[in-house]
C-alpha cells in the first residue's frame, strides 16, 4: 500500500465524521436557502437588501473590527511581556491568560454582566464615589459586546504573536541597540515589521472567531445589539423563516471560508515573510 | 572610506562577570590601543564573547572599570556607546533592503537625507554591493550578507568596531577572502578593531595582538609571533598548535648555558624565560635524521607512523621512555628511504626550545 493510501486510511474516520456531521448538514442548509419558502435566489436578494439584515451585518463587521483591533493591541503587549519579560512577568501572563481560558464562555459573559450592568460593581462604585449620578450604560449595547468578546479572544491573539516574537533573532534587536537606536525606534522600525506576519495571523484568527460569536453578544448585547449569529438563531428558532436564516448562514460561511483561505496562505512557510 | 575615522583607546581594569555562581570573567585588565586590531581568542566558554559583550555594553560587568579614551564608561548603556558591531549570523534586518540596512545607523543619528544617500552609496560601492542595494538579505549569499553587516557597522564611523566570530558560518575560501577584506578595512578606516574567534590561525593572521582567554581569565596578551613562539603557559602553547613536551630532570645552569636531562642525555635550552621541568618545541622546528647530527639537541626515537599530506608529511615518533613526539616536515626535506619502525633522531636548534 502506498504512503498516500495509508495516510488517507488513517484520516478516513475524521473525514467520515466531518462529512456526516458537518458537510452533509451544511449541504442541507444550502438547499433550504434556495428552496424555502419557494425555489430561487429570493432569500439571498432579501438578505442583501433587507435594511434590518444589512444593519446586523454592518454591526457585526463594526464589532468584529473593533474586537480584532483591541485584541491584537492588548495581545501584542501581553505577548511581549510573556516572551521578553522577567520570570515574574512570565508567570503572571501565563496565569492571566490560561485561567480565564479554562472558564466557560457563559460564565465569563455573566461575570462581565455582574461587573458592567447598571447595578453592577463598576456603576455602584462610581456612584458611591460621587463620580456619576446616573448609571453608565455599559451592557445591552455594542460596548459590552466588544468588552466581552475581546476578553475572550485575547489569548487567540497572544499565541500567534508570541510565537512570531520567539522566532525572532535576539541579535537583530541587539544590533539595533548597538547602533544607538532608541527603544521607540527599535519597537516601530524593527520589532513591529519583523512580527508583522504574526500580527496579520492573529488579526485573522480573532476576526474569523469573532464573526461567529453567539453567546457573548446574546448575553452582553441583551437582545439590542444583535449580531449575525444571533440573527440566524432568531430566524430559525423564533420566526419560521428558515430560508432567510439559511441564506445568511451561507453568506457568513463564504466570508469565513474566504478569510480562512487567506489565513492558510499567510501561515504557509514563506507566505508571510 | 577616504576619511580616517576617529578611533578610540579602550581600557579594562579588573573586569569580572558572574552569572549566579559561575564566574564567566575574572580580573581582566588590558588596554586596547587607538587603531589597534586585537583578537580575543579562546575555546568556547572561555569568556571571550562575554568580554566582547561587556565592551559593547550589552552585559554589565560585575566588577571592574571600563574606560574609553580615559573616560569611565562602565555604566554607559550600549546605545550610547554605539560601537560598530558585527554579530555571528550577521543580525541583518530581514525586512529592509541592503541600502536600508546600511542607512539604519545614519537614520538613528538623524543625518540629512543627502548625507545618508552619499555615505550609503560610497560604502555600497566600496564593499562591492552595488548590484544588490535593493535586495533583501535573504536574497544574498553568506559572503554578501557579511559585507552588508560590515558596511552597516562601519558606515557611521564608530570609534570601535567589535566583531563576534563573524566568519564562523563561511566556507574556507570565502573566509580567507573576508579576512583580507577585514584587514583592508582596518587599514583604511584606522578604527580600533576587536575581533572574537576560536580559530587560532585566523587570530594570528589578522591581529596586531592576540588576547588568549581560558576559564574566564586572560592567559596571555602579546603579538601573534610572541604568543606562538613564547607562550607563557601550557594552555596557550597547546591551544595555538601542535607542541612537543619533553619532561626534564636536574635542570641547571652551566655558565651561560641551561641544561636538563632527558632519558639519560643532557639537552640545551634557550636562556630566556623561567626555568621549569618542561621543555617545549613546535613540531615544525624539528628535523629528522637517520644518524645522530653533529650539533644541536637531538633525541633518539622510533618512527611509529608517517602521514603524507602532500606538501607536508607528519611523523609520529616514540622515545625509548615512551614520550610521543610529532614532527611536521616539508615532504621535500624527508630523508630518503625512511620507513616506519626505523630508529631515527629528532633534532632542533637550541633557541627553538623553551621552558613551559
Amino acid at each position: 500500500m502506498s504512503r498516500r493510501a495509508r495516510a488517507l486510511m488513517l484520516l478516513a474516520p475524521l473525514l467520515l465524521f466531518l462529512g456526516l456531521a458537518y458537510i452533509v448538514p451544511f449541504l442541507g442548509v444550502i438547499r433550504w436557502s434556495v428552496t424555502l419558502p419557494q425555489p430561487g435566489l429570493g432569500q439571498y436578494r432579501a438578505a442583501l437588501t433587507d435594511p434590518l439584515v444589512q444593519s446586523v451585518f454592518l454591526r457585526t463587521l463594526r464589532v468584529c473590527v473593533a474586537v480584532t483591533a483591541a485584541s491584537v493591541l492588548a495581545g501584542y503587549v501581553i505577548a511581549l511581556l510573556w516572551v521578553r519579560g522577567g520570570p515574574v512577568q512570565k508567570l503572571l501572563v501565563e496565569l492571566c491568560i490560561l485561567i480565564p481560558f479554562w472558564i466557560s464562555v457563559l460564565t465569563r459573559a455573566f461575570g462581565w454582566l455582574a461587573l458592567l450592568s447598571n447595578r453592577g460593581i463598576i456603576n455602584d462604585w462610581l456612584q458611591w464615589a460621587g463620580i456619576l449620578h446616573e448609571p453608565l450604560a455599559m451592557v445591552r449595547n455594542e460596548f459590552g459586546v466588544i468588552v466581552g468578546m475581546t476578553h475572550f479572544l485575547i489569548p487567540f491573539a497572544v499565541f500567534p504573536l508570541a510565537s512570531s516574537m520567539r522566532n525572532l533573532d535576539e541579535r537583530v534587536l541587539m544590533a539595533a541597540r548597538g547602533m544607538g537606536a532608541s527603544r521607540a525606534r527599535i519597537f516601530w522600525r524593527v520589532l513591529v515589521p519583523m512580527t508583522l506576519p504574526g500580527i496579520l495571523g492573529a488579526a485573522l484568527v480573532v476576526f474569523v472567531f469573532a464573526l461567529g460569536f453567539f453567546v457573548t453578544p446574546a448575553i452582553l448585547g441583551g437582545g439590542r445589539s444583535v449580531m449575525a449569529a444571533e440573527l440566524i438563531y432568531l430566524r430559525i428558532f423564533q420566526s419560521p423563516d428558515w430560508g432567510l436564516g439559511a441564506a445568511i448562514s451561507v453568506i457568513m460561511m463564504v466570508a469565513v471560508g474566504g478569510m480562512l483561505a487567506l489565513l492558510l496562505r499567510q501561515a504557509r512557510p514563506g507566505g508571510g515573510r | 572610506m577616504t576619511t580616517k575615522s576617529r578611533s578610540a583607546e579602550i581600557g579594562a581594569q579588573g573586569i569580572g562577570k558572574s552569572f549566579g555562581r559561575f564566574r564567566a570573567l575574572d580580573g581582566i585588565s588590558l588596554t586596547i590601543g587607538q587603531g589597534e586590531f586585537l583578537t580575543l581568542l579562546g575555546p568556547s566558554g572561555s569568556g571571550k564573547t562575554t568580554f566582547l559583550m561587556v565592551l559593547a555594553g550589552f552585559e554589565a560587568p560585575t566588577d571592574g572599570r571600563l574606560t574609553l579614551d580615559g573616560q569611565d564608561v562602565t555604566a554607559m548603556p550600549a546605545e550610547e556607546r554605539a560601537f560598530g558591531m558585527v554579530f555571528q549570523g550577521y543580525a541583518l534586518f530581514p525586512h529592509m533592503t541592503v541600502e536600508e540596512n546600511i542607512a539604519f545607523p545614519l537614520r538613528v543619528q538623524r543625518r540629512s537625507a543627502a548625507d545618508i544617500r552619499r555615505r550609503v552609496d560610497e560604502i555600497v560601492e566600496m564593499m562591492g554591493l552595488a548590484d544588490h542595494g535593493k535586495k533583501r538579505p535573504s536574497g544574498l549569499s553568506g559572503g554578501q550578507q557579511q559585507r552588508v553587516a560590515l558596511a552597516r557597522a562601519l558606515v557611521y564611523e564608530p570609534p570601535v568596531l567589535l566583531l563576534d566570530e563573524p566568519f564562523s558560518a563561511l566556507d574556507k575560501n570565502l573566509r580567507g577572502q573576508m579576512q583580507d577584506e577585514v584587514r583592508r578595512l582596518h587599514r583604511e578606516t584606522g578604527t580600533t578593531f576587536v575581533f572574537v574567534t576560536h580559530d587560532q590561525s585566523e587570530a594570528l593572521a589578522l591581529s596586531n595582538r592576540v588576547a588568549i582567554f581560558d576559564h574566564g581569565k586572560l592567559q596571555q596578551l602579546a603579538s601573534p609571533k610572541t604568543v606562538y613562539e613564547r607562550p607563557t603557559n601550557r594552555f596557550v602553547a597547546e591551544f595555538l598548535g601542535e607542541i612537543n613536551i619533553l619532561p626534564l630532570s636536574n635542570v641547571r645552569r652551566n655558565g651561560s648555558a641551561i641544561l636538563g636531562d632527558f632519558e639519560g642525555q643532557a639537552l640545551h635550552a634557550d636562556a630566556g624565560g623561567t626555568l621549569s621541568e618542561t621543555l617545549a618545541i613546535r613540531p615544525e622546528y624539528m628535523a629528522l635524521h637517520l644518524a645522530r647530527p653533529a650539533e644541536g639537541n637531538a633525541i633518539a626515537a622510533q618512527l611509529r607512523d608517517l602521514t603524507y599530506l602532500g606538501a607536508e608529511t607528519q611523523l609520529a615518533l616514540v622515545t625509548a621512555g615512551g614520550v610521543g613526539i610529532n614532527l611536521s616536515l616539508p615532504t621535500a626535506a624527508l630523508p630518503q628511504g625512511v620507513a616506519t619502525g626505523q630508529e631515527v633522531w629528532a633534532a632542533w636548534p637550541e633557541e627553538r626550545a623553551f621552558f613551559l
